[in-house]
């Protein structure tokens, strides 16, 4: 099981090394679906069908927003990177980044040996333990985000709300009419 | 291993964050970093040979508690998914509108500022 969460995640790194470097834009916006719908393979394998399903309509959505952005008539293709630094210096940055990162990760809970399983009074504990007498849930992920942190969810819909309103305001081509237009009533 | 995996993916997205000069590329980066970060908190909570964190009928409570998965990270993951959501239609819709002003998703010549 740990080898195909591995093989998954090494599918979702190639897929994002495509992404990156190919000169085809519409190939890139379909490649970074292929990492989407690697990680939701990976959620699965994870035990997470909760989080496994919700990201299925994201990336559904995200890939019809950025083919939309992409597919444009005369729209030039341009090779070439900016230069920030240097291009060697940066990507010695990044591995100097990465080094740091794998030292960091040496003082996390090992891989499969999560904190609740370790620590008596964790907070998950307490939702695993009781989340079925609290809230009458048995899905205990739908219990915290409904229940425990209903005010987390809220916040998310007014998030997502507000973002949408922000990009239709950015989208939109004619301005709201004047008082003094006669049509203006219908709106 | 796998958490130096994740980690790779994510340093692809900065890779690309910080050297492309394609808007579309830069976005394509954000939702990589943004794929990696949700796997990472995800793989935290994970217990080998666990179970997905919905109670049965016919188990035990104490068999549940102890073969259940971490189920906080994944309530937090799913509301940092829907969030990522909404990030990536606001910079999509802002790199339309720049191309429509600029006629290009270079972020080079959308530098130089008209006015």
């Amino acid at each position: 099981m740990l080898e195909l969460t591995g093989v998954l995640l090494l599918f979702m790194v190639m897929a994002a090394i495509i992404a990156i470097e190919t000169k085809d834009l519409l190939g890139a916006v379909i490649s970074v679906t292929a990492v989407g719908f690697g990680s939701i393979i990976a959620f699965f394998y994870l035990r997470a069908p909760d989080v496994a399903i919700v990201p299925i309509v994201v990336e559904v959505v995200v890939l019809v927003i950025l083919i939309r952005a992409t597919l444009r008539a005369g729209l030039k293709t341009f090779i070439g990177n900016r230069p920030f630094f240097g291009y060697l210096v940066t990507v010695a940055l990044l591995v100097v980044i990465f080094l740091a990162g794998i030292r960091v990760f040496g003082g996390l809970p090992a891989f499969g040996d999560p904190v609740v399983a370790r620590i008596p009074d964790a907070p998950a504990r307490a939702y695993i333990e009781s989340g079925l007498e609290d809230t009458g849930a048995t899905n205990v992920v739908t219990a915290v985000l409904l229940d425990y942190r209903a005010y987390d969810t809220l916040g998310e819909a007014t998030v997502l709300f507000t973002s949408i309103v922000g990009a239709v305001a950015i989208l939109r081509r004619k301005a709201r009419k004047k008082p003094s237009d006669p049509e203006a009533d219908e709106w | 291993m796998h958490y130096a995996l994740v980690l790779m993916l994510f340093m692809i997205g900065l890779y690309g964050v910080v050297v492309k000069r394609n808007l579309i590329k830069i976005i394509i980066s954000l939702i990589i970093m943004e794929t990696a970060v949700n796997v990472f908190i995800v793989m935290v909570g994970y217990r080998s040979g666990g179970m997905a964190p919905i109670m049965q009928q016919t188990m035990a409570t104490e068999t549940f508690i102890r073969n259940s998965v971490d189920p906080l990270p994944q309530a937090l993951v799913l509301t940092a998914i829907v969030i990522g959501l909404g990030v990536t239609a606001l910079t999509i819709s802002i790199a339309m509108r720049l191309y429509e002003r600029y006629g290009t998703y270079d972020v080079r010549e959308i530098r130089r500022l008209r006015g």
